[in-house]
C-alpha cells in the first residue's frame, strides 16, 4: 500500500487515541483546582472527597496521555520528515515551548498533587492543582498555536522550499488560532463535564454516595448551562473563520459542489466525488447560507470551484464528522435545558429517565472533539499546510508500505491494550467511589518515600477483604 | 519582533548536549532499574525497587521529549534525517516506553493482571534501552543521505554494530540502575544490586572496548582525529581516566560504599559521552553535515533561546526539588497491609 496513505492513518490513529486523554484531563485538572479552591475557601470537607476520587482517575489518564503523548513529536520525524525539514524552522520553537513550558510544570507538580497532600499545607496542595491546570492549558495553546499555523499559515516566508520565520506574533496568532483556541478549551471542558455528570447520576441511581454525587452533578450541570450554549456561539465564530480562510474545507464540510446564493442546508447526504455531486439528500433551504453566513442569501463557493486535487479527500470524514458533532452539540443542549427545567421543579436528582440520559451520555463528549478533529484535519487536505504543502510531499521519502504497515500494526496492538486496560481501571475507580477514595492513607510522611504506589491499593485491598 | 543576528550554534550545541546527556542519564538510571527488575527475587522486593523510581520517571522521561524537539527546532535537518532513518528502534522504543510507562500504575490498581504489568515494565525497559542502543549505533555508523533526505532503506540500521550498542546499551543503563539501587535500598535487596551491578560493568567494559576498537577501525576520519600526531598524546587521558575509573568502580561495587557505585557509573557515561564527542565534532549527522549545516535559522533559534534560557534554570531547580522531597532510603515497612 501506499505509505503516504498509511502514514496518514497511523498519525490519526495515535493522534485521535492520544487526544482522548488530554480531551479529559485538561477539564479534569480544572475541576480538581476548582474543588480543591472550594475547599480551601469554605471549608467544608465534601469537595475534598470529591477531589481526592477524582485526583485518582487523574493519575491513571494523564499516566497515559503523557506516553502516548510521547509518541507524537517522534511521529513527525519518522514519517512526515520532509514536512519536518520544511516547517521546522517555524512550528518546532512552538513544539519546544509546549515541552519547556507545559510537561515540566505538570510532571513537577503532579507528583505534589498525587502525594503529598499531607505534606504539604492545603494552601500549596491547591497551587499545585492550579499549576497543573495551568500546565495542561499552556499546552493547549502551544499544540493549537501549531494545528493553527498550519491550517491559517501566517508570518512565514518561503526560501528555497522551507518556512522561515518572519513574524512570530503573527505565527503564534494566525489567523484561525483564537477561534480554534477557545472552541477546544470549551469542547473539553465540556467533554470532562458530561463525565462527572455521567457518574454523578449514576451514583445517584444506585443511592450510592448521594451527598457527594449531588454536589458533582449540580454544580457541573451549571457550568454546562454556560458551556454548552457558548460552544454554539464560538463554533459558529471557527465556521466565519473557516469561510473566509478555508473555504475548499467549508465546502466539503457541507458537501456544496457548485457555487450558488441560497444555499440549502444538506442534513443528510451521500456525497460522490466521482460523480461530483451528493445523493439521498435531505435538506433544509436556505438555512445553509444564513449559518454559514449569516445571511439567508448568501453566496457560498462549492466543490467545482477548486480543482479536484485542492479538495479534502474523503470527503464523507469532514461531512459526517461535522454532523456528528454538531448532532451531539445538539443533544447537549437538549440535556443542559431538560436539566433547568427539573431543577426548577426541584426533581433533579429524582428523575431516573433524566439521570440515565445522564449516565447515557458521559462519552458523547468524546467522540463529539474526535469527531471535530476529523472534520478540521481532514478537511485541511490535501495539505499539511494549508495550500502551501502538499501532505504527500510532507512524507518521509524513505518510507516503504511495508514499513508503515509493520509499524502501524505494532500501535495498534499496543494501544489496543493500553486503552481497554486504562479504561477497564478507570471504570473499577469509579465504581470505587469517593468514599473509599477518601479513606486511602497518604502516601507520604515526613518527606520520605512511604512507597507512593504501594500506598494506592491499600484501598482496593481494605475492600478485597 | 527582530532578535539580533549572533551565531547561537555553539549555545544550542550546548543545550542540546546537555538534554541528550541528562535524558541518558536520568532515564537511563529508571529504565537500569526497569531491567534489573526482571531479576529481583520476590514481590516485596519488587515493589522497594518500582518504588525507588515511582514519583520520578516522569519527569525524568520529559527530557526525551525536550531533546526531540530541541533538536528539531535547533537542528531541524538532523532530525529530518536522523528520525526517519531510525525508524523502527524510534517505533520499538516508544511501543516499550508506553508499557513500561502505564505499568506503575496499572500494575497497582490491577492486581489480577500483576504478573503481565510486572513483564510489561521489565521487557519495556530492556527493550526500550535496546532500541535506544541501535539509534546511537546507527548514529556513529552514519546515514545514506541525498540532498537534505535520508535516502536508505528502514532496515538499514540493524547492523551487527548497532546490534552490539544495542546491547551495551542494556548493561551500561543497567549499571545505572544498580548504582541508583545502592543508593536507595539496604540490606540483602543491596547485595543484590551489587552483585548485579558487577555483572553489569562487566558488560559495559566488554562494550565500551568493542566500540572503541571497531569504531576508529571502520571510520577512517575517527582513527585520524585520535592517532594523528599530536592528538594521540593530547587524547590519551580520556582512555587512561576512563580505565582508572572502571577500576574503582569495580572497586566500590565489592566494598560498602552507598554512593560511590552511582557516582563511578555515571562518570563512566560522561567518558563515553565525550568521547564520541571527541570522535564526531562537529558532525551531527556524521559524515555529512555539521552543525552549522544543520541549523535552524538565527531568528528559530533566538526565538526559543530567549524561553530557554529562563525556563532551563527553573526546570532544574524543580526537578531538582522532587528529588529532594523523595530524597533517602525506600522503606519497605509501609504500604501492604
Amino acid at each position: 500500500m501506499d505509505p503516504v496513505v498509511l502514514s496518514r492513518i497511523q498519525f490519526a490513529w495515535v493522534i485521535a487515541w492520544h487526544f482522548l486523554l488530554p480531551a479529559f484531563t485538561i477539564g479534569l485538572a480544572a475541576f480538581i483546582a476548582v474543588l480543591e479552591g472550594l475547599n480551601l475557601i469554605t471549608g467544608r470537607e465534601i469537595y475534598l472527597r470529591i477531589s481526592t476520587f477524582w485526583i485518582k482517575i487523574f493519575a491513571v489518564s494523564f499516566g497515559m496521555g503523557v506516553v502516548s503523548g510521547i509518541v507524537m513529536p517522534f511521529q513527525i520525524g519518522t514519517n512526515w520528515s520532509r514536512y519536518s525539514d520544511a516547517t521546522a524552522n517555524v512550528v518546532g520553537p512552538l513544539l519546544a515551548y509546549e515541552g519547556l513550558t507545559a510537561f515540566f510544570l505538570e510532571a513537577a507538580f503532579l507528583g505534589v498533587l498525587l502525594f503529598g497532600r499531607k505534606l504539604v499545607p492545603p494552601w500549596a496542595h491547591f497551587i499545585a492543582a492550579l499549576m497543573v491546570a495551568l500546565g495542561t492549558l499552556f499546552s493547549t495553546f502551544w499544540i493549537i498555536a501549531t494545528n493553527s499555523w498550519m491550517q491559517t499559515p501566517a508570518g512565514y516566508e518561503i526560501v528555497d522550499g522551507r518556512f522561515l520565520p518572519k513574524d512570530w506574533l503573527q505565527i503564534i496568532f494566525s489567523p484561525s488560532f483564537p477561534y480554534r483556541l477557545a472552541h477546544v478549551v470549551d469542547a473539553v471542558y465540556i467533554t470532562t463535564g458530561f463525565v462527572v455528570v455521567g457518574v454523578a447520576a449514576s451514583y445517584l441511581r444506585h443511592g450510592r454516595f448521594v451527598a457527594e454525587a449531588r454536589t458533582m452533578l449540580s454544580m457541573t450541570l451549571w457550568l454546562l448551562t454556560v458551556l454548552v450554549p457558548l460552544q454554539f456561539l464560538l463554533g459558529d465564530a471557527h465556521g466565519l473563520n473557516t469561510l473566509e480562510h478555508q473555504p475548499a474545507k467549508l465546502a466539503a464540510i457541507e458537501a456544496i459542489w457548485n457555487t450558488h446564493s441560497d444555499v440549502e442546508l444538506n442534513l443528510f447526504a451521500i456525497p460522490d466525488e466521482k460523480a461530483e455531486t451528493d445523493r439521498y439528500v435531505v435538506a433544509i433551504p436556505d438555512l445553509g447560507s444564513l449559518i454559514l453566513t449569516h445571511d439567508l442569501h448568501g453566496t457560498v463557493h462549492g466543490l467545482k470551484d477548486f480543482p479536484a486535487d485542492q479538495r479534502p479527500s474523503p470527503i464523507v470524514v469532514p461531512f459526517f464528522g461535522f454532523r456528528i458533532m454538531v448532532g451531539i452539540a445538539v443533544i447537549m443542549l437538549a440535556m443542559v435545558v431538560t436539566s433547568l427545567w427539573l431543577r426548577w421543579r426541584g426533581e433533579l436528582f429524582h428523575a431516573n429517565w433524566f439521570l440515565w440520559c445522564c449516565t447515557l451520555a458521559s462519552p458523547l463528549g468524546f467522540i463529539a472533539v474526535t469527531a471535530g478533529w476529523a472534520t478540521t484535519e481532514v478537511g485541511r487536505q490535501p495539505w499539511t499546510v494549508y495550500g502551501l504543502l502538499r501532505t504527500r510531499d510532507s512524507v518521509s521519502p524513505s518510507l516503504t508500505g511495508l514499513d508503515v504497515g509493520i509499524s502501524l500494526l505494532g500501535y495498534c496492538l499496543v494501544y489496543l491494550v493500553m486503552f481497554s486496560a486504562g479504561f477497564a481501571l478507570m471504570v473499577r475507580l469509579v465504581r470505587l467511589g469517593p468514599i473509599e477514595a477518601a479513606a486511602e492513607p497518604d502516601a507520604i510522611e515526613g518527606g520520605r518515600p512511604a512507597g507512593p504506589v504501594q500506598a494506592l491499593p491499600a484501598a482496593e485491598t481494605g475492600r478485597r477483604s | 519582533m527582530s532578535l539580533p543576528v549572533l551565531d547561537l550554534v555553539p549555545v544550542w550545541t550546548l543545550v542540546l548536549g546537555l538534554g541528550v546527556f541528562l535524558y541518558v542519564l536520568l532515564d537511563g538510571f529508571d529504565l537500569g532499574v526497569g531491567i534489573l527488575y526482571g531479576f529481583a527475587p520476590d514481590r516485596d522486593s519488587r515493589n522497594l525497587v518500582m518504588n525507588s523510581i515511582a514519583p520520578i520517571w516522569d519527569g525524568n522521561e520529559t527530557w526525551l521529549v525536550l531533546g526531540g524537539l530541541a533538536l528539531m527546532a535547533a537542528f531541524p535537518l538532523a532530525f529530518a534525517i536522523i528520525i526517519p532513518a531510525v525508524y523502527f528502534p524510534i517505533a520499538i522504543m516508544l511501543l516499550a516506553l508506553i508499557f513500561r510507562g502505564v505499568a506503575f500504575e496499572f500494575r497497582y490498581r490491577d492486581a489480577e493482571h500483576r504478573t503481565f504489568w510486572d513483564r510489561a515494565f521489565n521487557y519495556g525497559s530492556v527493550l526500550g534501552a535496546f532500541a535506544q542502543g541501535v539509534v546511537l549505533g546507527a548514529f556513529i555508523q552514519g546515514f545514506q543521505t541525498e540532498g537534505r533526505h535520508f535516502a536508505g532503506g528502514s532496515f538499514d540500521c540493524f547492523t551487527p554494530f548497532s546490534l552490539l550498542t544495542g546491547v551495551a546499551l542494556v548493561f551500561g543503563y543497567s549499571l545505572l540502575g544498580a548504582g541508583w539501587l545502592i543508593l536507595k535500598t539496604e540490606g540483602a535487596l543491596q547485595d543484590w544490586a551489587r552483585a548485579l551491578g558487577r555483572r553489569a560493568l562487566i558488560g559495559v567494559l566488554i562494550g565500551i572496548a568493542l566500540v572503541s576498537l571497531w569504531t576508529p577501525w571502520a571510520k577512517p576520519e575517527i582513527a585520524e582525529r585520535w592517532f594523528a600526531w599530536p592528538h594521540i598524546v593530547i587524547l590519551a587521558p580520556v582512555p587512561i581516566v576512563t580505565a582508572l575509573i572502571a577500576y574503582w568502580e569495580w572497586r566500590s561495587l565489592n566494598n560498602r560504599s552507598e554512593a560511590a557505585p552511582f557516582i563511578g557509573a555515571i562518570l563512566l557515561f560522561v567518558m563515553s559521552y565525550l568521547g564520541l564527542a571527541i570522535s564526531l565534532f562537529p558532525l551531527i549527522v556524521p559524515y555529512k553535515f555539521t552543525l552549522w549545516d544543520a541549523a535552524s535559522s538565527p531568528s528559530t533559534q533566538a526565538f526559543l533561546l530567549v524561553g530557554t534560557v529562563f525556563l532551563l534554570p527553573v526546570i532544574l531547580m524543580y526537578s531538582g526539588w522532587s528529588y529532594w522531597v523523595f530524597r533517602g532510603k525506600v522503606r519497605g515497612d509501609l504500604g501492604y497491609h
